[in-house]
Order: C-alpha cells, then sequence, then structure tokens
C-alpha cells in the first residue's frame, strides 16, 4: 500500500540518484537508495509473553542473538539491542504494523514508534561493495564473519549507522540528516572502483 | 651507460631522467634515488643538520640516516629518505640540511584509509615472512602479507644467495605471486607497518602511486593508511646493521657493508672503485666478495677479531684480498669524502694509510625489535649477536626470523615456518596434515660457512672523540655521550634526551644500540643491563596527509541538514553551524547586509508572520507505564500533572542543580510523551536518559527512543500566524478556545497529516507544525506558498526570545547557572520529593546573593552594540589590575521591537542591580549600561494569544 496522501514525499538522498546510478554503471559497484520503506522501533522484554505474541502477530519470530536478522521479503526484524528490534517492511506498511504490533502488545510494557522517516536505506552492492564500506567502517565484513542475515549498529566514516548484509551487498540504514554526508562519502569512496 | 659511469655492466631497463640538486642525470627503472645517485657518482647527497658536514648514502633502506632529501617535482615533499624514494622520470629532488620545508600549496592527491581483518598478519616478506604466510595462507586462512619495498624478497634482494638452485628473490617473486593469488590473501607492498598496539591493533602506510610521479593516476589514493585487526601477527621484519664509532665515520664513501651488498647485486651499482672493508663480523665478508666479483677493488678487510671464520679468510685469500685479523679503522680521511683509510693493529702499533674511495663497515646486525616492543614485547640481550632480541609478550605474536635472532637462511626459512604454524594454530585452524618439524615443503638453501664468533666493538678508541659519529643525523659523536655521562647521566633515555641521539627521522635505526653501545663503554658496565631506549611508533616518518587520508574539506566532518534544507541554499540562506547541523541563520534580499536581514525578520515576525525551519530540535518518545515518574524525576518541574493533549517547558539540571537541557515535553497518551531538547544536546539527552535508566532506576518501566528525524517541524510565529494556519488546515478549529496556548492537535497541513503544537519562542502568538520529515520540504513549500509568510533564521530567532528574556542553553548558561539564576524559580518545584539537581539547590552555594544572575542590559547609547562575552565592571574608570568583574554579555542585538540595542548578560547580584549603571571595557572604552530586566518585551505576555 503506498501513501495516500496529496502532498509530495522527498527522500532523503533524493538528489543523489543519477550520481548513484553513474558509480553503478561500471559493474562492480551499484549505489542506490531505496526510499520510504516502513520501519518500526520496537521495544519489549524477549522473554515476555508480548514479545511471543508479537512474533506470531507479524509472522517473523523477534532474533535474539545479537547482531542477526530474521524474516525476509516482505518483513525482517533486525535485532538492534536485547530487547529492541528494527522491523522493516515495505513503503506503506507502517500504520497496518504499529496497529499489529500494539493489538499483540496487549497492554504489556512494549514501545512501538514509527520511525520510518528517521532514516533511509542506502544500498551498497556488487563485487567492490565491501572494498568501498572498508574504508570507513571498522567491521569486519568478510561473509565468513558478517554474512547475509547479520546486522549491525556501527560508525560508516562519522555517521552512526544499521548495516546488513544481504547476498549481494549491503544495506545501510542512515539517519535523514546524515544521509547526504553518507551519500557523498560512498561516492567519493568509490572513485577508484568505478574509475577507468 | 656513459652517463652512469658507476653502474654495473649488462644493467638493462628503462632509461629514467632525473634532476638532483641542479643537474641533471640518468638512471634505471628499479633504481632508488640513492642508487641512482651513486649510479652517477654522487657522493655528498646531503648535509649533516648541525656541523654542516657533507653525507653520503649510507644505508640501502628506511634505516638511512644520513641521506635526506627533499622532492621539488612533481609535487614538494620533505625529508625523504634517498634509500627509499623510487626512481621515475621527471623526478626532481635536493639534499636537505636535515631539515625539510612543507609544501606551499595543497597537496592535489588523494589519500585514503582501510579498515581491514586477518587471522594472520605477516609482517616483512623476507624469507622467514614468506615462509609463515605460506604455511598459513595454505591451510586457508585470512592472511595479510605486508613488505616496505617495492618487491618481496628482504634479505634476498642484496645478496647472491639461491633457493632450490636459482636465485632468491626469484624464488621470493614466484612464491609471493602463488599467496596472491589466493582468494583469502592479501600481498601489501611498499607498505610499512608504523605502530603495533594493543589487541594487535595494526596501522600500516601503502604507498600506492608515489613511485608513478606525475604519471599518477588522479583517482587512485597515493598513499593509503591500513587499519588492520590481526587475530596473530607474525613479525619477520629482519635486521638493521649498525656501524662502528670511529674517526670520520660520517665521510661521504663509508658505507654500511650490507648496504653495498645490495647496490651491487640488487640496484646494478659500483659505490667505489677501490675498498677497505671494516667488520666485526662475518657478514661483511660476503659482501667484500661480492663487490670483488663486480669488480670493486677490495684493497683490504680490517678485521677486528683475532680468528675470522676459517672459511671466509679462505676465500678472501682465493681472491688475494688482504685479510688484516686484530686490526681497526683508526680514521675515514679525505676532503668531503674518503680517500683513504687509516687502518692500525688493535693493540696499538704503526697505522698504515690505505688509499680508497669506498669504506664498508659492519658493526653487527641489530634484529628489527621495534613492533615487537611497540606491542609491549619484552627484551632481552643476545650476547652471541651483541644485540637485543624478542623475550616476553603479553600479545597474540611471533618473531621470526632474524628479527628473533635466526642466522642463517635455512633457520630463518624453518623459523618462519615455525611461526606460521603457530599462528596459524592459535588463530584455530587444524595444521596442515604431514606437520614435522620441517614443516611444509621449504626450498633448499646453500649451506653457509660455519659461523665464527661475533665480537662487539662500539667505537674504536682515541684521544679525540669529536669526529668519532654515533648518531650521523643528529650529529651526535662519542664527545657528546662522554659529556653526558660525565654530567651524571646514567640511563640511556636521559643521554638520548641530554644529546639528542636517536630523535631523527630515522628514530636511531642504525644508532640506537651503538649509542647504548657506547654509554656501556663509558659507564664500564654491561650494554645487557644498560638496555635500550624506548620503540615508539611511527616506525618510519608518515606524512600528515595520509593520517588526514578523506577526512578534509566537505568530508571532514559531517554535515547534516534538514529535509527542507534545499529550499533554503536555492533562497540563498546563509548557515550557522549547530553542531554538526547547518541552519538557516539568515536569509539576506539583495542589497542586505545581515544587520538589515535581520531587523526585517524580527519585524516581520513581530508585525506579521515568519516561518522557520525548526526540524533540528531533538525529539525523544518516551514510553512506559513509568514514564510520568521518570520524567518528574528528570525536570524539574512537575510532568507527571500534564494533560494528555498539553505541552509544558521544562528544564532539566545535572546533579549539581546546573541547568542542563530544556524544552518543550508534550503529553500524547498516559504513557506516552515526546520531549524535545534543544538542537546541541539531542544526543547527550538521550544519553544523560538512558544512564539514568540502566544504572541508577533500572526498575522504571519506560523506553526512550529517539525521532529527532523521523519529524520536519516548521515553526509558525507572529499575530497572523493563526490565519495562515487556518488557510492551510481547514479541518482544524484555530480559534483560542478550541486550541489554546500550550496544547497540541493532530490535523492535516496542506494535506499533510500533521502535528500541530501551540507553542511560543518568541512570544508572539505561534505554532510548530510537525511532519514526517518525508513531507518537510512539501510542508515549508505550502507555507511559504499561502502568502506573506516571511522565512526566518536562526539569528532573528535569538533576537526574538532574547526580547522576551529566554535563555538559550549553553549561550546564556555555562554548565555553573541554575534555574533560579536564569529567574526561573517557578519551574523548580517544591512540591516533589525528588528530582535530579534538587538537593544541590540546598547547598549554601546555590542560594549566594552575589550569585550571577540573567539580567537585561540597555546600553545607553541604544546605538551601540555590546560584543558577546564583554566583562562588566561598577566603575567608569578601570582600577589597577586585578580587575574585578561583575559578570559578562552572553547575548547582544539590535531589537526591531524595541529599535534600539540590548543585551543579557550574566551579572553578579544582577536582579538587585535592576536600574544600576554599569560599564563594559570595550577596546579602549568603558561602555555606561543599565541593568535591567531580563524580560525586556511584552513583559506581561499579551501577544501569545495573538
Amino acid at each position: 500500500m503506498a501513501d495516500s496522501t496529496a502532498a509530495e514525499r522527498r527522500s532523503p538522498a533524493a538528489a543523489y540518484a543519477a550520481r548513484f546510478e553513474a558509480a553503478s554503471a561500471g559493474g562492480g559497484l551499484r549505489l542506490a537508495e531505496i526510499p520510504f520503506l516502513t520501519r518500526v522501533n520496537l521495544r519489549v522484554d524477549p522473554k515476555s509473553p508480548a514479545a511471543e505474541r508479537i512474533g506470531t502477530a507479524i509472522g517473523v519470530p523477534l532474533p535474539v542473538e545479537p547482531g542477526t536478522v530474521a524474516g525476509g521479503g516482505g518483513l525482517e526484524a533486525l535485532w538492534l539491542g536485547p530487547d529492541e528490534w528494527l522491523l522493516v517492511g515495505p513503503d506503506g506498511a507502517a500504520p497496518g504494523l504499529v496497529a499489529r504490533l500494539t493489538e499483540a502488545a496487549g497492554g504489556e510494557h512494549v514501545s512501538v514508534v514509527d520511525v520510518s522517516a528517521q532514516r533511509t536505506t542506502l544500498v551498497v552492492a556488487g563485487e567492490r561493495a565491501r572494498d568501498v564500506l572498508a574504508h570507513g567502517c571498522a567491521l569486519d565484513l568478510h561473509p565468513r564473519v558478517f554474512g547475509p542475515g547479520r546486522c549491525a549498529q556501527t560508525m560508516l566514516a562519522r555517521a552512526g549507522v544499521v548495516l546488513v548484509a544481504d547476498e549481494d551487498g549491503f544495506r545501510v540504514l542512515v539517519r535523514s540528516s546524515f544521509a547526504g554526508y553518507v551519500a557523498e562519502w560512498l561516492l567519493d569512496a568509490s572513485v577508484e572502483y568505478v574509475a577507468g | 651507460m656513459t652517463g652512469q659511469p658507476y653502474r654495473r655492466e649488462g644493467a638493462t631497463g628503462t632509461t629514467l631522467r632525473f634532476r638532483f640538486d641542479g643537474r641533471d642525470y640518468e638512471g634505471l627503472e628499479g633504481d632508488t634515488l640513492a642508487s641512482a645517485l651513486l649510479a652517477n657518482g654522487v657522493r655528498a647527497v646531503a648535509s649533516s643538520i648541525k656541523l654542516g658536514r657533507p653525507r653520503g648514502v649510507y644505508a640501502a633502506g628506511c634505516e638511512e640516516p644520513n641521506a635526506l632529501v627533499q622532492i621539488e617535482e612533481p609535487f614538494p615533499e620533505p625529508m625523504l629518505t634517498a634509500t627509499t624514494v623510487e626512481l621515475y622520470d621527471g623526478l626532481v629532488a635536493v639534499g636537505l640540511p636535515g631539515q625539510g620545508r612543507l609544501a606551499d600549496r595543497p597537496d592535489p592527491a588523494r589519500y585514503d584509509a582501510v579498515h581491514a581483518h586477518c587471522d594472520v598478519l605477516v609482517v616483512g616478506a623476507g624469507p622467514a615472512g614468506i615462509a609463515a604466510a605460506g604455511v598459513a595462507a595454505r591451510a586457508g586462512a585470512r592472511v595479510i602479507l605486508a613488505d616496505e619495498r617495492p618487491e618481496p624478497g628482504g634479505s634476498l634482494l642484496g645478496t647472491t644467495e639461491t633457493l632450490d638452485g636459482g636465485p632468491g628473490r626469484e624464488w621470493a617473486a614466484g612464491e609471493v605471486a602463488a599467496l596472491a593469488a589466493l582468494p583469502e590473501v592479501r600481498v601489501l607492498r611498499r607498505t610499512t607497518v608504523l605502530g603495533h598496539y594493543d589487541d594487535n591493533y595494526v596501522i600500516a602506510v601503502e604507498r600506492r602511486t608515489n613511485h608513478l610521479g606525475a604519471a599518477a593516476p588522479a583517482h587512485v589514493a597515493r598513499e593509503r593508511v591500513w587499519r588492520i585487526r590481526a587475530k596473530r601477527v607474525v613479525l619477520a621484519t629482519g635486521g638493521h646493521e649498525r656501524f662502528v664509532a670511529f674517526a670520520g665515520n660520517d665521510l661521504p664513501g663509508v658505507m654500511l657493508a650490507g648496504a653495498a651488498r645490495t647496490y651491487v647485486n640488487h640496484h646494478r651499482v659500483l659505490p667505489g672503485r677501490r675498498a677497505v672493508v671494516f667488520t666485526t663480523n662475518d657478514s661483511a665478508y660476503a659482501a667484500a666478495l661480492d663487490l670483488a666479483d663486480a669488480g670493486v677493488e677490495i684493497a683490504a678487510v680490517v678485521d677486528v677479531r683475532r680468528a675470522p671464520g676459517e672459511t671466509w679468510a679462505a676465500r678472501c685469500a682465493e681472491r688475494g684480498v688482504e685479510l688484516l685479523t686484530g686490526h681497526v679503522v683508526a680514521a675515514a680521511e679525505g676532503e668531503g669524502e674518503v680517500s683513504s683509510v687509516r687502518v692500525a693493529p688493535r693493540e696499538g702499533g704503526r697505522a698504515r694509510e690505505i688509499p680508497a674511495d669506498l669504506l664498508l663497515v659492519s658493526g653487527g646486525w641489530t634484529p628489527v625489535v621495534h613492533l615487537f616492543s611497540q606491542a609491549g614485547g619484552t627484551l632481552r640481550y643476545d650476547e652471541a649477536l651483541g644485540a637485543f632480541t624478542p623475550g616476553e609478550t603479553r600479545q597474540a605474536v611471533e618473531a621470526a626470523g632474524f628479527a628473533r635472532g635466526v642466522r642463517t637462511l635455512r633457520e630463518c626459512l624453518e623459523d618462519g615456518a615455525r611461526a606460521g604454524r603457530c599462528a596459524l594454530a592459535a588463530a584455530g585452524f587444524p595444521l596442515p596434515a604431514g606437520d614435522g618439524a620441517s614443516g611444509t615443503s621449504l626450498p633448499a638453501a646453500e649451506e653457509e660457512p660455519a659461523a665464527a664468533p661475533a665480537e662487539h666493538l662500539w667505537l674504536v678508541e682515541a684521544d679525540d672523540y669529536s669526529a668519532h659519529f654515533v648518531d650521523l643525523q643528529r650529529d651526535v659523536t662519542v664527545a657528546d655521550v662522554l659529556r653526558a655521562v660525565g654530567a651524571g647521566l646514567s640511563s640511556v633515555e636521559h643521554v638520548k634526551r641530554y644529546t639528542t641521539a636517536g630523535t631523527a627521522h630515522d628514530q636511531g635505526k642504525t644508532s640506537g644500540l651503538l649509542t647504548s653501545g657506547v654509554v656501556a663503554h663509558a659507564l664500564g658496565v654491561d650494554v645487557a643491563q644498560l638496555g635500550t631506549t624506548t620503540f615508539r611508533a611511527p616506525y618510519t616518518p608518515v606524512s600528515f596527509a595520509a593520517l588526514a587520508g578523506r577526512d578534509r574539506g566537505p568530508l571532514h566532518d559531517p554535515v547534516r541538514v534538514t529535509s527542507m534544507h534545499e529550499w533554503h541554499v536555492a533562497r540563498g540562506a546563509l548557515f550557522e553551524n549547530v553542531g554538526q547541523w547547518k541552519r538557516p541563520w539568515y536569509y539576506p534580499r539583495p542589497g542586505e547586509d545581515m544587520e538589515a536581514a535581520v531587523l526585517r525578520e524580527c519585524a516581520a515576525v513581530r508585525r506579521n508572520v515568519g516561518a522557520m525551519d525548526a526540524s533540528t530540535l531533538g525529539k525523544i518518545d518516551v514510553i512506559g507505564p513509568d514514564a510520568p515518574v521518570f520524567l518528574d524525576r528528570l525536570y524539574t518541574n512537575m510532568m507527571s500533572t500534564l494533560k494528555v493533549g498539553s505541552i509544558r517547558y521544562g528544564v532539566m539540571c545535572r546533579a549539581d542543580g546546573m541547568v542542563f537541557d530544556d524544552g518543550t515535553v508534550i503529553r500524547l497518551a498516559d504513557d506516552h510523551y515526546l520531549v524535545t531538547t534543544t538542537t546541541g544536546n539531542a544526543a547527550a539527552v538521550l544519553d544523560w536518559m538512558e544512564e539514568w535508566l540502566q544504572t541508577e532506576w533500572p526498575d522504571l518501566r519506560v523506553h526512550c527512543t529517539s525521532v529527532t528525524e523521523q519529524w520536519a517541524t516548521v515553526a509558525l510565529a507572529g499575530p497572523r500566524s493563526r490565519e495562515v494556519l487556518a488557510g492551510l488546515a481547514p479541518g482544524l478549529a484555530v480559534d483560542n478556545d478550541s486550541f489554546p496556548f500550550m496544547t497540541w492537535r493532530d490535523a492535516e497541513v496542506a494535506g499533510i497529516p500533521a502535528r500541530v503544537c501551540r507553542i511560543s519562542f518568541s512570544g508572539e502568538l505561534a505554532y510548530e507544525i510537525n511532519v514526517s520529515s518525508w513531507y518537510g520540504l512539501a510542508l515549508w513549500e505550502a507555507v511559504m506558498a499561502s502568502g506573506e509568510v516571511t522565512p526566518y533564521g536562526t539569528e532573528t530567532m535569538h533576537v526574538l526570545r532574547a526580547e522576551k528574556g529566554y535563555p538559550i542553553v549553553g549561550q546564556d548558561t555555562d554548565g555553573t547557572v541554575t534555574p533560579q539564576d536564569l529567574g526561573m524559580e517557578w519551574i523548580v518545584s517544591k512540591k516533589k520529593a525528588d528530582f535530579v539537581g534538587k538537593r544541590s539547590f540546598s547547598r549554601p552555594d546555590t542560594s549566594r546573593p552575589d550569585r550571577k544572575h540573567l539580567v537585561g542590559l540597555l546600553p545607553e547609547d541604544p546605538g551601540v552594540l555590546l560584543p558577546e562575552g564583554a566583562h562588566l565592571v561598577a566603575t567608569s574608570e578601570l582600577p589597577e589590575p586585578p580587575v574585578p568583574t561583575l559578570g559578562f554579555v552572553t547575548s547582544s542585538y539590535r531589537s526591531a521591537a524595541l529599535g534600539r540595542t540590548f543585551a543579557l548578560a550574566l551579572v553578579s547580584g544582577g536582579r538587585e542591580r535592576i536600574g544600576e549603571r554599569l560599564y563594559a571595557p570595550v577596546g579602549a572604552d568603558l561602555v555606561p549600561v543599565t541593568v535591567t530586566s531580563h524580560v525586556l518585551y511584552d513583559p506581561e505576555g499579551a501577544r501569545r494569544d495573538g
């Protein structure tokens, strides 16, 4: 369900679409923004009945192993902390998701906050993705350590990000106000991998 | 080849042209600047820093103490060693007298940094390092092999040693190429490991395009800093040869024996025509014989020992090389370079002059233990080696090869393989099958002559030690060391600081142990007890450009922008930095300066309507059944009594009772608040909340979530703001009764779901409209399209709030100001049992009558604008210092509403001084000002309802 509001939305990295596309032309690297995804911050005691009800309600059991992602396709749950998850879904899913979570919480101490516009998603994919991110991320992103299904809250250059590993690269969830900085940084970091 | 008189016959490669000290030369591909200069017969390359003595090439690597050069073209770069500058076409350089100069223009090259992780990091691609890397890499471990030179091989590059019957360097090249082809192996050439820190965090710098000169591609980083985390580190860092202190040991033409061997074998250059070799150990014999084979006449080998190795003595005899055992070189002599060598029996006797243009010296070899020591490893003295070798370490580190004192090529290969296996096992990999004492298949090395013990001679005794150099770069002589010891210094660390020995660019690589040796000699103690000076990073000098990397220019620090930023830019706003945020400062119209623009914007808000981008304010959702209790404890005033649908201003203090932050608190539901923070404190307030929740009040059921960037906020302020809002939100009842001050309503504004808050930071009727930040720009454009709304920036916001006496935390407060000092006694609850800071308000200090209060100031001349920060005194003339100051100006503006300038100030006992005249020293003048209430505009609050 797309957003029905009449006014025009603008995603934080919209101005970078053309430059991302140009940087992706070589094939070794793909930079892109995925705009307007649904993101809901969930805080709940993982051992509480509410946590279990929530897992059932959204069809994705909340992952309890640090730095892992559960679900996929329609809805993902990213482990952010021992009692904190970021639920990521398609554009327009926020109102329904918030309602389902609130209902499943059943009056228990659960916090559900729509933070869809708090961040945007930048894709850094392709065979050089790891090289590009290594310029600014101190984590070991080798597939033996940080393969698909892993996520982490970390720094990319000087911006805090949530990093998610996918089959063909990574998603960088960046705060909206930092999106321009991170986009510029990524484009600059890519110079060596896309030129010539 | 006629242009290169000292080039060996048969040397091949592309000819490269370069200029040194204003003269044009030719060299060959593969040369260093040093080898090219030697090929052209250039002996004096630089001059010494203190004494101005001519100095020549002494070494063949990063340990070079003498040949400091400055590159002039293609880009100026100071303080490089000619021995590590790879020659390229068009290189222009000059020799330096110990000091270079920085470029007078920005470096156009790209520099970057990268993080890397591995199971095994091997430092040094000599025989031991390659063997270690081979074992680890073939077992599937993630391996990084770093070496500072352009090609692998380490010591093999300078010798004629064979492996598996072929040249050792060919084996090295082949093996490293094979390793580099493995998927988990990274070979870093031209990469110097500079620092080894805790938990095997290792910093290296890779010189990637320096050797290409002007042909370097602009998009490739010239140098790259590698930040490596390694599970295990193998230090196969080899050794540095050291020299001996004798008279004239700094003359051009004096050279380390191993370096000369490298020039002859690797660079195909003759460092001289007729050489004397002075040694304390066997290693110089191989150098002497290689030079002899290349056509250098070896006039004599002078060995301090009575009994050198028999095989070496026999080989000298075979070639007719005179061997003087039990002899020393008393002096190298010559005008500006060596022309003869004075040789004497060690026990005294007649000296002999031997004509020579080259004097090779070997005082023994020192294992390179810099990184091992930096990483916290202890050192122990190896009596046979006459040097310190790695001892204990708390880190996951193995030393291998000569770095731990292993001598022969075969032993170094075996030791490297051993270290590789240790590292592999420790990193959790199964050892390769068939692992036995000899490990994986290693290349076969030649049999080496049985070693005769070395003798550790530090200095050749003399009456005058003023030309016995210990540290060539710092011009420190044995005489200087003796003076230091004579002054009572008995620690090498103190002697180092007294004489500066070991403090130059080379950090005493060739001289450090020699200094210890000479000090020990002077004190009559053993070097083993005396020890060495401390090894510190960086191992070799590193350029600031490399360290800065890409963290310069626009990427130096993140710039945070709001969803409306593009509009502000398009309208020519000037921006103010607030933390990392760019906030519109003011929007000048054509021909307006800042003063005119701000007066216009202020007048528009007071008389009409203005809009400001307020998106940067920090916003935190506070959710949970205990949220009311939690906020009651953090704010000085009561938040639990706030009704759903209402808003309250609040102040937070630190435990010391001083104002920490302020903002509004919105109650969205019984268990759900949204609090706002100042722009700069958003992260600090969230941290503060988490700290209390996690450490002091874990029993409170509260969750805090940052939503700063979820919401975009437009502040709409001025008497006509209601009218504008009504137009944008036809479904919202905006009359004062339906939508009173300090309440919020959900509504559609410009067709966008919004939360509208009736709050004011200007004293005017005002609203803050919050929408999803995806719609921030659309909302702003709709507000601007609605009519005569004037966009205003932070400067106008500051003026308007100051007219009302509203403080800005961080501008009018500085961490020493209580709410009461700000005239906000009313916001400190008397009813609440406790809140953070409460107890501090019962301290006598927080109720002192002379505390600084926030007051207003009106300069008596209404046109005079006080500088912020100006101090205030009571007298019209300055007394003698120290001048007692009563306080200082915190905010100062021109007011359109007041038609004059005004200021806010923190003044001692300020509220009791209202009506008094004080003086602000500004330059040479004392500006008279009248103290007033801090609320200067609309003190009755008549304007807030429009």
